[in-house]
C-alpha cells in the first residue's frame, strides 16, 4: 500500500492547522480511506478535543516512542468513521520529548497500516516543527489573508524547500469574501502572487467552525457549513480528483437555501 | 478616528485599498526576509561582487560591507567598498 504522509503547518499560531487536520482527515475517512491523525503539538494537545475524542485517550505519542505501550494501544479510534484514528500528543511533556528520528520511525510503522497520515504541526519553527516534518513527504501550508500570517507562511515555505519538500501547497483559511471584494482583505490572487505556490484550497471564515469545535464534530460532517464543504473539496483534491477550488463566492442556490431551511426546521 | 480621517474616507475617492497597502508592505518585508533567511545569500553575493570588482579596482576586502536595508518605500542593496587603487585594465 502506497501511503501519503502530509504535514499541516503554518509558522504562525492559531491560523487553523488543527482545524484543517481534523477536517481533511475526517473528510478522507468519509470517502472510505484509512486515515490516522498525528498530533505533534506536544504540551498543547488540541486535536483530541477538536475531534471530540478527548475522553477516549489512554496513551499518547510520547508513550509510544518510549515503549510505554504498543502503537495499537495509543491509536484512538474515531467515534463516527471506520478507519479514522488519532494518535494524540502528550499534554504534560516538553516538545523535545520526541526526536525527529523517532518521529520518522513512528511514521514508518504507521505507513504499514494507513493510506493517509496527517501530521498536525505546532506553531513556530523550532524542534516541534522539525519533528512534524521529519517523516512527511508532502507539506500543506495554512495561511490566513493577513500580513503576519502570509509573511510567516513565506518563511515556512522557505524552510520546507530547504528541507527537501519540492512543492508545498497552500490552504488559505478564514477568507472573508465580502471584505476581499471591497478591498479590505487580501484576496486569493494577492496571496498567490506573493507566495507563488500551488493552491490546494480556500476555506471561508465560518461561524460553524466554532460550533463544530464546541461539539467535537468536524465541520465536514455538516451538510450546510461552507467551511465544511471547502474542506471536503480539499480532501477530494488530495486523493487526486479534479475538483474546482472553492473561490469564496457566495453560493445561494436553491438547494443550498433549502438545506438551510431544513436545518433550521430540525 | 479623527474627524479628518472620517472626512478623508468619505471624500477621497483615490484612497488606496487597505489590502493594496498590505500587499505592498508584504512585498517589501519579504524581500528582506527572504534575503536574510540565510546569511549564505549575502555572503555569496559578497563573494561574487568581490570577484567582479577585483577586475577593475584594488579594494580592501576586509573592510567591505554588503547589506540589504529597508528604506521608506523600498529595499536597497547598500555596499561600502573601500577602494585602494585602480587596476591597469582601465587604461587598456
Ligand atoms: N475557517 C474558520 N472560520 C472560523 N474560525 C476558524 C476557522 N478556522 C479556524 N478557526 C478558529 O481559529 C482558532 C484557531 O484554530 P486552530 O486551533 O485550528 O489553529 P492552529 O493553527 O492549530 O493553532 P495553534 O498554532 O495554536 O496550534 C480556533 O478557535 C478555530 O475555531
Ligand atoms: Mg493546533
Amino acid at each position: 500500500m502506497e501511503s501519503k504522509v502530509i504535514v499541516i503547518t503554518s509558522g504562525k499560531g492559531g491560523v487553523g492547522k488543527t482545524t484543517t487536520t481534523a477536517n481533511i482527515g475526517t473528510a478522507l475517512a468519509m470517502m472510505g480511506k484509512k486515515v490516522v491523525l498525528l498530533d505533534t503539538d506536544i504540551g498543547l494537545r488540541n486535536l483530541d478535543v477538536v475531534m471530540g475524542l478527548e475522553n477516549r485517550i489512554v496513551f499518547d505519542i510520547v508513550d509510544v516512542v518510549n515503549n510505554n505501550c504498543k502503537l495499537q494501544q495509543a491509536l484512538t479510534k474515531d467515534k463516527r468513521y471506520e478507519g479514522l484514528y488519532l494518535l494524540p500528543a502528550a499534554q504534560t511533556k516538553e516538545k523535545t520529548a520526541v526526536s525527529p528520528h523517532q518521529m520518522k520511525n513512528l511514521i514508518n510503522e504507521l505507513k504499514k497500516e494507513f493510506e493517509f497520515i496527517l501530521v498536525d504541526c505546532p506553531a513556530g519553527i523550532e524542534q516541534g516543527f522539525r519533528n512534524a516534518i521529519a517523516g512527511a513527504d508532502e507539506a500543506v501550508v495554512v495561511a490566513t489573508p493577513e500580513i503576519s500570517s502570509v509573511r510567516d507562511a513565506d518563511r515556512i515555505i522557505g524552510l520546507l524547500e530547504a528541507s527537501g519538500f519540492r512543492e508545498p501547497k497552500l490552504i488559505i483559511n478564514r477568507l472573508r469574501s465580502k471584505m476581499a471584494k471591497r478591498g479590505d482583505m487580501m484576496d486569493i490572487d494577492d496571496i498567490l502572487d506573493i507566495l507563488s505556490i500551488e493552491l490546494l484550497g480556500v476555506v471561508p471564515e465560518d461561524e460553524y467552525i466554532v460550533v463544530s469545535t464546541n461539539r467535537g464534530e468536524p465541520a465536514v460532517t455538516d451538510t450546510v457549513s461552507k467551511a465544511g464543504a471547502a474542506y471536503r473539496r480539499v480532501a477530494r483534491r488530495i486523493t487526486g480528483q479534479d475538483v474546482e477550488i472553492y473561490t469564496g463566492e457566495e453560493t445561494s442556490s436553491l438547494v443550498n437555501r433549502f438545506m438551510k431551511m431544513v436545518k433550521l426546521a430540525r | 478616528m479623527a474627524l479628518l480621517d472620517i472626512l478623508n474616507r468619505i471624500f477621497a475617492k483615490e484612497t488606496v485599498n487597505s489590502k493594496d497597502v498590505a500587499k505592498e508592505r508584504l512585498r517589501l518585508v519579504l524581500v528582506h526576509d527572504r534575503a536574510s533567511v540565510s546569511s549564505d545569500f549575502i555572503n555569496a553575493l559578497k563573494e561574487d561582487l568581490i570577484k567582479v570588482i577585483r577586475e577593475y579596482l584594488e579594494i580592501d576586502e576586509e573592510q567591505l560591507s554588503v547589506n540589504l536595508e529597508n528604506e521608506d518605500n523600498s529595499v536597497a542593496l547598500i555596499a561600502n567598498i573601500p577602494v585602494r587603487g585602480f587596476k591597469k585594465v582601465v587604461n587598456e
